[in-house]
């Protein structure tokens, strides 16, 4: 007689096989990229209640369209739904939700109860995953986001990857974690630096990053009147040199230091690959919803190709080089582990002025390769020219530099230059490409 | 005669809460420095056991603050506050963290919950939905402005608090960002304490008459508004609108200061109280505010009478 086998209990269990790889979609093209690069799901922002009132946000119609694009690699689109609302914003939520739900819309991120609830009412086939806005750090506020009926929780930065174990083992649950970007300095949603500077709203997608401009540290050096405490007052009878008459504050900084900041190094967790796994995080999620399509394709590349390779074979696992290099073409600040292992110190943060620019433009996009004659037709996006060093590189292993040799347009004439955006040019490849392999040229200092 | 809104204050030490309740506070915010939130001080068990008896012997209450981003270690601990607490006969906790709810819930589920997130406490379904999950009241968020805090109070289904007086914070970080910038600069070890009582602040390079203090504690660095928020002038407002409660924050204040603001809100709400129709604000309440405040920083309306745009 055979073994009787208990059927496998079939109920959903908040736990993926495979991390997912989440990037940052800022309009219809990064996404495009973004999936065909290799994430296997976006989040985007719509016209309404996200935190990135800058960006170029989805219509409903390219949402729709980005939804139909996802679905062909099997990725999905989430909507950044994250504001904290204010009682004017309470009356569209239900007819949002319900266009985000008919347009396809996978899941919605979100900070503010009021879209929770709203959402979980409505629409209960839109999945809802707390935002980082939230800050959740421990297991029990995870314990209560999972009772509302929420599958995931992006938990806040400040999370260690040994607390984030611990959740995991309390609540059965998907736990999303920002992995690589740019990082609030603050709790997220615990600023209102923008607010107080600029009269804009940071948790309604107003934020003029204020944390990233300079201040300079005093101390206050009044000894006494009425608004000093006695406690104060007290110490600064005690202070060992008594100060100078007219002397009201210490600067604690001589003028060649750099001046105080807040603003954080960028997190990339490139090099932690399987320890983040090892921890359980469901969703390796990648900022940037202001970034060029040249960084979200190079980020998510570089990740792809880590994740696959852990875990194609956890065992052989070896981080390569290749793929640090690629993220550094993309980089525009110092990167760190933000809290991952350890508090931040003054190794994790930006003190010296900032470069803004990445070392590397998109230079063309490949829109045809002809096996034949070795040629691709490239689309432009930025100038270029025959005697510059390009890179070229793409989903499917495309990883190689070469000198532009000659330019022809459609019709077969040379050109001199690739000058005009969006302009069709063919040249000789010195290997074979592909259709959205991508073309960079390092900038002109 | 109407129902008076609770004068709410938050103190320090058990000497400064003796001076308040003097001055005219009907309740106090206290709090311990484990799970509390840029607290003015620190209460022991027994300093809270004290000011619990202290105040309940005129009739005034004790609130705890349990408004901390709590990490997974102070779990096993935070039940243990609540019950204690809860023995001692406490009032009510502020709570931003959802992990408060499983804790009180457990150990103390008569406790009245207030629902304090900060900034982000802005609206009166939120407010609802933290009703329904145990809140009797909502703390609004310093960044609303008046119009936004009157409309909201007959929609809400818990009591509404509103800031009235005192500074806010602007910047919450887990970051030790002064002892940072004190390693960068290779000083890692000034000697000094760069907690509360310090004098830190910061002045942005465009904002050269703003002073914005900054200070460290175990919840990391806090930065506060370079003014102070002072609505005595148009208390009455709050008080038409049924505000049930008004706090002033005392944070980084001498005590002197804070019975006089103190004593400033007494009087206004006892006389709107007793004739909201012949009611008219006197400048000179402020006199006594305006003679302890630090010249350094402006009292304004905070956001109250502020347009933001996003």
């Amino acid at each position: 007689m055979g073994t009787m086998t208990k059927p496998q209990h079939k109920g959903k269990r908040y736990r993926l096989d495979k991390p997912e790889l989440l990037a940052p979609a800022g309009n219809l093209e990064k996404l495009k990229f973004a999936v065909h690069y290799g994430a296997d799901a976006v989040y985007i922002g719509g016209q309404k209640y996200g935190l990135r009132s800058g960006a170029d946000n989805f219509s409903f119609e390219e949402m729709r369209e980005g939804v139909e694009f996802a679905k062909k690699y099997g990725a999905k689109v989430f909507v950044a739904t994250n504001i904290y609302a204010h009682n004017e914003d309470i009356a569209g939520i239900e007819e949002y939700l319900r266009n985000l739900y008919e347009v396809g819309i996978a899941a919605i991120i979100v900070a503010d109860p009021v879209i929770v609830d709203t959402a979980r009412r409505l629409v209960p086939g839109l999945e809802v995953h707390l935002s980082t806005q939230q800050s959740t750090l421990n297991w029990q506020a995870v314990a209560f986001w999972k009772e509302e009926g929420l599958p995931r929780v992006v938990l806040g930065r400040e999370t260690s990857l040994e607390e984030i174990a611990e959740i995991k083992k309390h609540v059965d649950i998907e736990i999303e974690s920002f992995i690589h970007g740019a990082m609030c300095s603050s709790y997220s949603g615990r600023c209102t630096l923008s607010n107080h500077f600029t009269d804009r709203d940071s948790n309604r997608g107003g934020c003029c990053q204020s944390c990233r401009w300079k201040y300079d540290l005093f101390e206050d050096a009044r000894p006494e009147g009425p608004w000093v405490s006695e406690e104060e007052q007290a110490e600064a009878q005690e202070s060992p040199e008594p100060l100078l008459p007219g002397v009201t504050q210490l600067p604690l900084h001589q003028p060649e230091d750099n001046p105080f900041s807040m603003g954080s190094k960028d997190l990339c967790m490139l090099e932690s690959i399987p320890e983040l796994i090892e921890a359980g995080i469901d969703s390796f999620k990648i900022e940037g919803r202001m970034k060029s399509i040249h960084y979200v394709a190079t980020v998510v590349n570089a990740y792809r190709k880590a994740i696959d390779a852990y875990m194609a074979d956890p065992e052989g696992y070896e981080l390569k080089q290749e793929w640090l290099d690629e993220l550094n073409k993309a980089a525009n600040r110092p990167l760190n582990t933000g809290f991952f292992y350890d508090t931040p110190d003054h190794e994790d943060h930006i003190y010296e002025p900032e470069e803004k620019a990445t070392p590397f433009d998109f230079a063309g996009l490949v829109l045809e390769y002809d096996a034949d004659n070795g040629t691709a037709l490239i689309q432009q996006r930025n100038n270029f020219k025959p005697g510059q060093q390009v890179e070229f590189f793409g989903p499917n292993n495309t990883l190689f530099k070469q000198t532009v040799g000659e330019l022809w347009d459609e019709e077969g004439n040379v050109l001199d230059a690739a000058r005009h955006p969006l302009q069709r040019v063919r040249l000789k490849v010195d290997q074979p490409v592909a259709y959205f392999d991508m073309m960079r040229k390092r900038k002109s200092s | 005669m109407i129902k008076k809104p609770e004068l709410l204050a938050t103190a320090a030490s058990l000497e400064e809460a003796a001076i308040l309740l003097n001055a005219g506070a009907d309740a106090l915010l206290i709090g311990d420095d484990r799970f509390g939130m840029r607290l003015a001080g620190h209460f022991s068990l027994d300093d809270t056991a004290a000011v619990i008896d202290m105040a309940h012997a005129r009739g005034c209450k004790v609130y705890s603050s349990l408004g901390g981003l709590m990490p997974n270690r102070l779990l096993d601990e935070l039940p243990i506050y609540v019950l204690a607490i809860g023995a001692l006969g406490i009032d009510g906790a502020e709570f931003g963290d959802p992990a408060v709810l499983a804790a009180v819930k457990q150990e103390a589920p008569s406790l009245k919950l207030h629902w304090n997130a900060e900034m982000t406490s802005t609206n009166y379904a939120t407010a609802n939905y933290w009703g329904r999950k145990g809140a009797s009241r909502v703390v609004l968020a310093r960044e609303l402005n008046m119009e936004e805090m009157t409309e909201m109070v007959p929609l809400l289904e818990v009591e509404a608090q509103v800031q009235v007086h005192g500074m806010t914070n602007i910047y919450h970080s887990k970051r030790k960002l002064v002892q940072s910038y004190m390693s960068h600069q290779g000083r890692p070890s000034d000697g000094g304490s760069l907690g509360k009582e310090r004098g830190l602040f910061l002045i942005e390079a465009e904002r050269q008459d703003e002073k914005f203090p900054i200070y460290e504690d175990e919840n990391g660095t806090h930065i506060m508004s370079s003014d102070d928020i002072c609505i005595l002038e148009d208390l009455h407002i709050l008080m038409e609108a049924g505000v049930q409660s008004l706090k002033i924050e005392g944070l980084l204040k001498p005590i002197a200061y804070n019975a006089a603001v103190v004593k400033a809100y007494r009087k206004a709400i006892d006389l709107y109280a007793a004739d909201p129709e012949g009611y008219a604000f006197q400048e000179e309440w402020l006199d006594g505010i305006k003679g302890l405040q630090d010249p350094e920083r402006e009292l304004s309306f905070g956001f109250f009478y502020k347009e933001q745009v996003f």
